[in-house]
């Protein structure tokens, strides 16, 4: 008691307007916290919703017949149908399906990787006079619609006799494919030119220095690409439609429409054979998916 | 110009002449798809437009009349309209989506990853897989939302079985593939400097201001990127027109790449559609330009 009595009132004032401003900076925090949790809450719900549509291909596709036309809508199947997949996936050759769809996702994408990886090498590892203006065509060729090309192309492949066959979906990514080829332009235009250089002077040819020093070091792109391009066969729909009438050569998107032809009201197994499909790329993703956004990313960065 | 580009090869040094052939022979693979994939076919298209071409008998020559008659097709003009409404609705409401999401992503919350691999999954799932999931969610008896709003006691919408509601069912589907801008607008955000948010807050600015005027500005030439390839890839709008709705109910969702295919492969008037897909390129060129041409007044890129 006799302390606070000794104490000026200077030193007073001071107390209080230092525990003032200590409050006031709680205040903020506390409001900043807050502000923080409203944001985590808006994201999270808006991220729930997100997901529901695919939670709820899950659960169609673990129900019986009944429960499938329940309402209100019944989240958790009781029982869980397991044999649905089985019996989706054996109503319709999806085996077949299946082979057929790793088959041109398989050769497509390494056809691409290797195509585009040697024109980019070109657009950017070598100077040559006119390179950058045929770029400038590379890049233009994005703006054309493929309907425009796709009528000639078809009565080529037509005249070729390859409709019918998985020619028209195969040989055109052995020719690389604009998006790639600027994707991985841009990666390896990063690298230093030193590197070539050097390779160049030790006597090293153009595509011994592609082969042994650039793809190991775009190993990641390189990787995106493939990657971009297999998930792309696996989904790919309008270019099978077109070209492929024969049963036997049916991609899983195909498969999967023709099930819906005949299945058509047994929606718990159109949505086991539609969720069979999709599990196996959404697997892929994540265990890839930091170089699948990285990809993404650096054409949209990059892209203007 | 030939004699100027000879003149030119006869004096470039033997090293030039090396460095132009490892050049070209690295992009040969591109330049052949370029000339037979690309050019053959655009120059093609361009010439069936002004025939009748049905594959089996060759080409004969119409004039103008594929054009004339297509300003009076009705279906014709149904497309166009059905494109430009879903178009104009979808571009900007994917991209507002997308750029509210990434903004929300880049607060620093938790799980930010998990989060973005949520919002960008749907994009992964292949298009028939989702067209049924869709299909089934808005089943007009059954689907999930029909029955959930059931279950409330409210009536259910017609999504995708009047016309009316169809095309702003394919908007709403539209808008949950925005992961993909969304993740080009997370790293365009991610790369705004620091610096200007703190300059920024000395000045006393608050969050919205932060927003508007320096936030959004520093993203243009993001938003330029993904919005020419929005208009681009919605004029195409396919799959889920004809899949999910078939062009109906009453021709509500025939979009402009739905009735070309028909006019293709179903109807097998090759030259009128090829008149089609010119027009849609002439349209898309147009667009593109005009859109390009008025970035110069709101596009900020870096060091001004």
């Amino acid at each position: 008691m006799t302390d606070e009595s000794l104490r000026s009132t200077h030193e007073i004032e001071l107390e209080s307007r230092r525990t003032a401003w200590q409050a006031r900076k709680r205040h903020v925090a506390r409001k900043h916290t807050v502000g923080k949790l409203l944001l985590s809450l808006a994201v999270y719900t808006l991220a729930v919703s997100f997901f529901l549509p695919l939670a709820w291909l899950l659960s169609s596709s673990l129900k019986n017949d009944k429960q499938i036309f329940a309402l209100p809508p019944i989240w958790i199947p009781k029982p869980v149908m397991w044999s649905n997949y089985v019996e989706a996936l054996t109503s319709a050759r999806f085996d077949l399906f299946f082979r057929n769809t790793l088959l041109i996702a398989s050769v497509t994408s390494v056809g691409v990787a290797l195509s585009s990886a040697l024109v980019a090498y070109g657009f950017s590892r070598i100077e040559w006079p006119g390179r950058d203006v045929l770029f400038f065509f590379v890049l233009s060729t994005m703006m054309v619609p493929y309907q425009v090309t796709m009528i000639p192309l078809y009565i080529v492949f037509s005249k070729l006799e390859w409709v019918g066959t998985y020619l028209p979906l195969i040989v055109p990514y052995f020719t690389g494919s604009s998006f790639y080829i600027f994707l991985l332009r841009q990666f390896f235009r990063m690298i230093p030119m030193e590197l070539t250089d050097a390779a160049r002077i030790d006597g090293c040819s153009e595509l011994g220095i592609m082969w042994r020093v650039i793809l190991p070091l775009a190993r990641p792109v390189v990787t995106v690409v493939v990657l971009f391009r297999v998930l792309d066969a696996w989904g790919d729909f309008f270019e099978p439609l077109i070209y492929i009438s024969r049963l036997r050569q049916y991609t899983l998107s195909l498969g999967l429409l023709l099930f819906q032809g005949m299945y058509f009201t047994e929606w718990h197994l159109l949505m086991a054979a539609s969720a069979a499909i999709t599990i196996p790329v959404v697997i892929v993703f994540f265990f890839t998916q930091r170089s699948f956004i990285e990809g993404v990313t650096f054409t949209g960065l990059h892209g203007v | 110009m030939i004699r100027r580009t000879l003149a030119r090869l006869r004096s470039m040094s033997r090293r030039e002449r090396r460095r132009l052939a490892a050049g070209l022979l690295f992009v040969s693979p591109w330049i052949i798809g370029f000339l037979a994939f690309k050019i053959y076919p655009v120059v093609a298209s361009f010439y069936y437009g002004f025939t009748f071409y049905d594959i089996v008998r060759t080409p004969h020559w119409l004039g103008l009349e594929n054009y004339r008659d297509l300003l009076t097709d009705r279906q014709f003009r149904i497309a166009i309209a059905n494109t430009g409404y879903y178009t104009l609705l979808s571009v900007p409401s994917g991209l507002v989506a997308a750029y509210l999401l990434a903004f929300l992503l880049n607060q620093k919350l938790y799980g930010r990853s998990l989060l973005r691999t949520v919002f960008y999954l749907p994009t992964i799932v292949p298009t028939v897989s989702s067209a049924m999931l869709w299909l089934w969610i808005m089943d007009t008896q059954f689907g999930l939302i029909n029955a959930t709003l059931a279950s409330l006691g409210l009536p259910g919408i017609p999504w995708l079985s009047h016309p009316s509601w169809s095309k702003p069912s394919l908007v709403l589907i539209n808008l949950w593939y925005v992961g993909n801008t969304m993740v080009i607008f997370l790293a365009a955000l991610q790369d705004v400097p620091q610096a200007l948010y703190d300059a920024g807050k000395v000045d006393g600015a608050n969050w919205l201001q932060q927003l508007v005027h320096i936030t959004i500005p520093l993203t243009t030439p993001a938003i330029l990127f993904t919005l020419i390839t929005g208009l681009i890839r919605a004029s195409q709008t396919f799959s889920f027109p004809y899949i999910l709705t078939k062009g109906g109910p009453a021709d509500s969702t025939l979009f402009y790449a739905l009735y070309l295919y028909r006019t293709a492969f179903v109807y097998l008037r090759m030259g009128f559609a090829s008149a089609m897909a010119w027009i849609l390129f002439i349209v898309i060129v147009i667009f593109t330009y005009l859109v390009f041409k008025s970035s110069g007044r709101w596009v900020f890129y870096g060091s001004d």
